[in-house]
């Protein structure tokens, strides 16, 4: 493996065979003042306007809902990551995740823009024609108009080029006509415009941009959902549509690559949302835990109410560390290309697929990070946690679709996996020559790196170093074996490649919050660094333990016999780490909670 | 017109707040800050009469490097141009010292109006706009709840907030110092574009070295002793007697402790 000393252009992927320098990734520290300008202008903008009219959002008033869509786009929110040529503000991916912290405390509302702004808004800016957008994209931006995306059906939801939607060209040559069904569209009761997948001649998977006035449209009734109770989610129906030919988004039978892209800019989104919401649980719990009294204590005083909340800050601290890792490789390539080049945004485009695997990296780790800290804030509330008069229980019922939507968490899990073998099949990234190598130096108890017994490596944290690059080798290892057994047929193994894929997640999560901490040492000093040395070195405790255990029990569904027992030899010599006390770690980590009541810097 | 707004960052309403060392002041590491309220309204009300009458609005800050954010925050919202009184030197001064710094650069830019807040969050003082009013030589009004711009720009009428929901009404010709009341209008957030077009907006840095002031003028004329959290304490009374004569009792106690 090597080591990367300069900033270049880092492939998706690669991170799983390189060791990246400290100061070749991007942190939440490296942000500039006016990204904190433009996310606090929005931030007040989400506090005077949104925040105050939550109710009126919940109870779906539509009314409301647009006119706060108005103002967001007097603010400007809604052309955030448009590019400026286009109206927008072109901000770089990581003001985005910063912004879309501003966002928890109305998840409905956020959603509405998230939609519009993503799915809604992308496939128009990067594959729309200069007349779909001079026509549809100002309104847009301004808010007067609301989008929404069409493409689940009643029959097919993660399988999406199983749609039954049609586009047929009609006698004259002018229109396509639409029929079919669309299901759980959000937005879809205020939206102006559908951006709609259909199948052209019932093969050629096409988008289209239909107005949603268009004769033929009718909407189904809301969805009675178990949470974002203010964001409109309801049937589309198509019935014999018109959409003027001029209306079809890029080429026909080439849709999915917008539905795709689409869905890959939407997964980042939720796993950068995702450490926002973990931080507002650690702010409404820990404040009622310090309020909140039992056995003439208050329930903070509690070790396990402490090990909530602190698990609460190092999964924020994790996710967080991978999202701006991940913005910052995308803001790296984007900041490369010229704006005012004829194939700007088809390479914009590129720079996000490249990244996909990342994204899906994020959308899973981030979501379920977020799933554990919903569920253990409405836990610290008790028995208010489960009534609707706490803000504990809205929060947990808002985040569960988190882990359904852009792709369900077991199809990301999945692609994960079916993205890093097409990339070493293809060459793209060297897995298989690494995978040979790694095989070969762990049978052959070759020039492994060890954690070193002696600390003959005195640098600080190189034990740490030395794991992560030990976790990286375990996951190929796991990945090189899966693959010689099963070949093509290792889709259907789901639960191996998922083991594998959570194997992946582990190491590029601990991998990015080590770097993060120690890019923190070296900019602040280690004594500024208390916390983040603290709860990256529980986080690389626990995610090494949670690796070697699933990468167990996958081996024992991979081999058998004398193969698997060298096979769990060689994981043992990877990751030989000696545990520290956690609870030790943790309580610190939850009294710095307790005293800043919020989660403990930013 | 040409309106100065002088505005101050302070702590944020949420920090949570810890007394230093030496019980002088907060620790202020840590700590998150905002633009103190009323000085919000007082940049709104500015913009407002910008927007009518036309001109110029610059925003002074006197501060450390991190009162740029509040400066900027002004200039997006669409003020014209920024002034940094920037010298450690002016920091943890009282409000006749700080006022005769920012009277010096305020003088020398010329003025038709300057607002501040009514006082600051944080320590409270009230002071910083009249002193300037009395240092700048022109009139000065406090607790204004409306500022009306009259006589083809020659003077204003203020509505000043006096107790009990009592209101006065009171014409002072320009240039006049003014400060501003919260709620007297409906501050606009900054947005995108406005903080992209701030990014070409001037701030002006002034230190020390700048102004012409003796060092003994700027020794301060009032500190504070001691910095400390009010003690709760709860005392539980029962009144003996009838429910007339207790209620009697009552009355009494309750006169007694000016609370009737």
């Amino acid at each position: 493996m090597t080591s990367v000393a300069t900033k270049r252009m880092v492939q998706g992927g690669e991170f799983l065979i390189t060791d990246a320098n400290p100061n070749s990734i991007f942190t939440r520290d490296d942000l500039e003042e006016i990204q904190y300008q433009i996310a606090s202008a929005i931030k007040e903008f989400f506090e005077k306007e949104v925040i105050p009219r939550a109710e009126e959002v919940e109870s779906l008033n539509a009314d409301t809902i647009r006119e706060l869509m108005r103002k967001a786009g007097d603010v400007g929110v809604l052309g955030l990551e448009v590019p400026t040529a286009m109206g927008g503000y072109g901000q770089k991916k990581s003001t985005a995740l910063l912004v879309g912290e501003s966002h928890t405390k109305q998840s409905s509302f956020s959603g509405c823009i998230a939609v519009h702004t993503s799915v809604g808004m992308i496939p128009i800016v990067y594959f729309g024609t200069e007349a779909q957008r001079r026509q549809y994209l100002t309104k847009l931006l301004s808010g007067e108009w609301i989008a929404a995306y069409c493409l689940t059906e009643p029959h097919c939801g993660s399988d999406a080029m199983a749609i039954r939607t049609t586009a047929t060209l009609s006698e004259d040559g002018k229109h396509y006509i639409i029929n079919g069904s669309k299901m759980w569209i959000t937005n879809a009761g205020f939206a102006n415009l559908f951006n709609v997948a259909a199948k052209v001649d019932g093969k050629k998977f096409t988008m289209f941009i239909v107005e949603a006035d268009t004769p033929g449209i009718t909407l189904g009734a809301e969805e009675k959902k178990m949470g974002l109770t203010g964001s409109s989610t309801r049937p589309v129906f198509f019935d014999n549509v018109k959409v003027p030919i001029e209306n079809i988004l890029g080429e026909i039978g080439k849709g999915h690559h917008i539905a795709f892209n689409a869905l890959n800019m939407g997964r980042m989104n939720i796993g950068s949302s995702s450490y926002a919401q973990l931080k507002r649980s650690i702010s409404i719990s820990v404040k009622y835990a310090k309020l909140r009294k039992a056995f003439g204590k208050t329930i903070a005083d509690f070790g396990l109410i402490k090990h909530k909340l602190a698990e609460m800050a190092i999964k924020a601290y994790a996710v967080e560390s991978m999202a701006f890792r991940t913005a910052g490789l995308i803001d790296d390539q984007l900041q490369s290309l010229d704006p005012d080049s004829s194939d700007y945004l088809a390479r914009s485009m590129e720079v996000l697929r490249e990244y996909a695997i990342e994204s899906s990296i994020m959308k899973v780790y981030g979501s379920e990070a977020q799933g554990y800290g919903v569920d253990e804030a409405l836990q610290i509330f008790g028995g208010n946690g489960y009534s609707k008069e706490y803000p504990a229980e809205r929060d947990y019922r808002d985040a569960r679709p988190s882990r359904i939507f852009e792709g369900t968490n077991e199809i990301n899990r999945m692609l994960i996996v079916d993205m890093l073998i097409k990339r070493a099949m293809s060459g793209t990234l060297p897995i298989v020559s690494t995978g040979e190598q790694i095989i070969k130096d762990v049978y052959d108890t070759g020039p492994l790196p060890q954690i070193d017994p002696d600390q003959k490596d005195s640098s600080p944290f190189s034990k740490e170093k030395t794991l992560i690059s030990n976790m990286k080798k375990a996951s190929i290892m796991l990945l090189w074996q899966a693959a010689q057994k099963w070949m093509i047929a290792l889709a259907e193994e789901q639960e191996v490649v998922a083991a594998i894929s959570d194997c992946i997640m582990e190491t590029y999560a601990a991998e990015s919050t080590y770097l993060r901490t120690l890019k923190h040492i070296e900019t602040k000093g280690e004594e500024s660094s208390t916390y983040h040395i603290t709860m990256m070195q529980v986080f690389l405790n626990d995610a090494v333990m949670r690796l070697e255990i699933t990468a167990r029990k996958t081996l024992a569904v991979i081999a058998e016999g004398a193969e698997l027992g060298a096979s769990l030899k060689s994981l043992q010599r990877l990751l030989q780490w000696q545990p520290i006390n956690t609870v030790a770690a943790r309580r610190q980590i939850a009294d710095k909670i307790i005293d800043r009541e919020s989660y403990p810097f930013d | 017109m040409k309106i100065i707004v002088c505005v101050k960052q302070v702590p944020s309403r949420d920090a949570i707040l810890r007394i230093n060392e030496t019980s002088s002041w907060i620790q202020d590491r840590d700590i998150a800050y905002d633009v103190n309220e009323p000085d919000s309204y007082a940049v709104e009300e500015a913009l407002k009469i910008k927007e009518k009458f036309g001109g110029e609005v610059v925003i002074c800050s006197l501060g450390p490097e991190r009162v740029q954010v509040a400066i900027k925050e002004g200039l997006a919202k669409g003020a014209d141009r920024g002034i940094h009184i920037c010298d450690p030197a002016l920091d943890n001064l009282d409000a006749l010292a700080q006022a005769r710094a920012m009277a010096e650069v305020i003088g020398k830019e010329g003025f038709d109006l300057v607002f501040t807040g009514l006082q600051s969050d944080d320590y409270g003082f009230a002071q910083t706009g009249v002193i300037l009013g009395e240092l700048l030589g022109v009139p000065s009004a406090t607790i204004a709840m409306a500022v009306e711009v009259q006589d083809g720009e020659k003077s204003v009428r203020v509505k000043r907030e006096l107790e009990a929901g009592w209101f006065q009404w009171y014409q002072m010709p320009l240039p006049a110092s003014i400060s501003i009341q919260s709620g007297l209008n409906q501050p606009r957030y900054a947005t995108l574009k406005g903080i992209m077009n701030a990014k070409k907006k001037e701030i002006r840095k002034v230190t020390l070295s700048d102004l012409s002031i003796s060092k003994d003028l700027l020794v301060p004329k009032q500190k504070i002793e001691r910095v400390y959290f009010p003690v709760k304490s709860k005392k539980t009374e029962i009144i003996d007697g009838s429910a007339k004569e207790a209620a009697a009792k009552l009355v009494t106690k309750l006169k007694q402790m000016r609370a009737l």
